[in-house]
């Protein structure tokens, strides 16, 4: 019988990670022009595979995905990457984040600004 | 200070249960192939070796650190060490069978009272080339060993040091708590005597290894990284850096049991198997000699006691190149360290 593991507890298990690659399953087509094109965006290019995993460790924080964390902390250790420099990209995440709420209080300046006298 | 899992009485100190481990679990099970099937799967099985080229000669496993990942648990408290009588033979047989390299490794090998007969009469003998794996802080130990590099240097021994990283954090978190300095200032000792300096033939090469359970990254970036980062910060100069993947044994199989990584690295290993670094496995060209004389695949090898298969003769006064270079190499899963990758080695990345 197939298990279905954890699901009905949680819905996340860090064993998926490795599931990955079975999204093929139910849609083989989509799903090989989706990992054709991951793989080339990682390669070595104008940006050096270095850079690009601390870019997806960066967007990782931003969008809070758990899978996603665990993958690109683990590459950027494999690619020489210091605990120094993995928390610098974390930062600049939460600038932007940040940034992007506290940006938009200018709007809130402005209609306070104008509903006031 | 931290002792050795011998010293401790650790489970782990018996070879026999660390193999029982390597073989149980997720091989047992199927859930990853056993290092055997996967060379069948591309007809390497049995793995045999070329020509031997490369002596390493294991001369004590005494040491004046304790790394949290070594492959030996060296460590103050161990005192395996080998008599001049088996140096002795190690000379004849350099001779006999025409052995380009001398590697000598420990424990701190420089611990070994004989350690600098042993090397001046391999220079004698005519081999080509002496390495001495360093841990460089031994350079520092005690003022008697304050002369080394002047010593390396007269008799032209390649120095290859362990340096897991350019930072101090890293470095004293695998090593010790200190050892990063120590290093540093050992490692200014050997370029100001002419290690690592152009023109002058005396080569220093240093040793990264992942400073946990993950593989290394690209030898050549790293060695760029090394090199800047120590240039600028330390003022030091060397030659290579040369990665080496951590193999699941002895402490750093400890490492990986205690923290719950065991399975998740072996899976790691088993996906990064690289055929091409097959070829160009150290076993292959190397033979590894222990305190006693008894000879093994490689250095991780004679951690686990496997010696040489016993038709090939198991001891240096059994020494038969003829025999030695049509045996089968001995392998368990911990081999698949050495083919992750881009291979791994004594010398580093093979493929």
């Amino acid at each position: 019988m197939q298990t279905i593991p954890f699901m009905e507890k949680t819905y996340y298990d860090p064993a998926d990670l490795k599931k990955f690659g079975d999204v093929a399953e139910f849609g083989p087509e989509l799903a090989k022009k989706f990992f054709d094109y991951y793989g080339d965006v990682f390669k070595e290019g104008a940006l050096t595979a270095r850079e690009k995993s601390l870019i997806a460790l960066a967007v990782a924080h931003a969008i809070q995905c758990p899978y996603c964390i665990d993958a690109y902390t683990s590459d950027s250790l494999e690619k020489g990457i210091t605990d120094e420099q993995m928390m610098e990209a974390v930062h600049v995440t939460t600038a932007i984040r940040g940034g992007a709420s506290l940006v938009h209080s200018v709007q809130m300046m402005n209609k306070s600004k104008k509903l006031s006298m | 200070m931290i002792k050795s899992l011998r010293a401790n009485h650790h489970i782990l100190a018996n070879t026999q249960e660390q193999l029982r481990i390597l073989s149980e679990g997720v091989f047992a099970s199927g859930e990853l192939p056993s290092f055997e099937d996967r060379l069948n799967l591309i007809n390497d099985y049995p793995l045999k070796p070329s020509s031997i080229q490369i002596f390493q000669v294991n001369i004590g496993y005494m040491c004046n650190q304790v790394c949290k990942h070594c492959h030996v648990d060296a460590g103050p408290d161990r005192k395996e060490i080998m008599t001049r009588d088996t140096m002795k033979m190690c000379i004849d047989i350099i001779k006999e069978a025409n052995i380009k390299t001398l590697d000598l490794t420990g424990g701190a090998p420089e611990m070994n009272p004989d350690f600098r007969w042993f090397v001046e009469e391999a220079n004698k003998a005519g081999v080509e080339e002496i390495i001495v794996r360093s841990n460089l802080t031994i350079i520092l130990a005690n003022p008697s060993y304050y002369d080394l590099p002047q010593f390396f240097k007269k008799n032209k021994v390649r120095v290859i040091s362990s340096l897991p990283f350019y930072q101090p954090d890293k470095t004293d978190r695998q090593r010790g708590e200190g050892v990063f300095e120590k290093s540093i200032k050992a490692l200014h000792m050997l370029n100001e005597v002419g290690y690592g300096q152009d023109r002058t033939g005396l080569l220093l090469d240093l040793v990264y290894n992942p400073a946990g359970a993950f593989l290394p990254a690209d030898q050549l970036q790293l060695e760029r990284d090394f090199k800047k980062e120590l240039k600028n910060h330390f003022d030091i100069d060397f030659n290579s850096l040369f990665t080496i993947t951590n193999l699941p044994i002895s402490r750093f199989l400890e490492f990986l049991l205690r923290t719950d990584n065991y399975d998740d690295y072996m899976e790691k290993l088993v996906n990064a198997f690289n055929p091409s670094a097959v070829k160009g496995v150290m076993c292959r060209n190397t033979l590894s000699v222990d305190y006693q004389g008894y000879l093994y695949d490689c250095d991780f090898n004679q951690m686990l006691g496997l010696k040489v298969q016993k038709a090939a003769g198991q001891h240096l006064r059994d020494f038969d190149i003829n025999k030695l270079e049509n045996r089968e190499i001995k392998i368990s899963q911990h081999c698949y360290g050495c083919t992750a990758g881009a291979g791994s080695s004594c010398q580093g990345t093979v493929a």
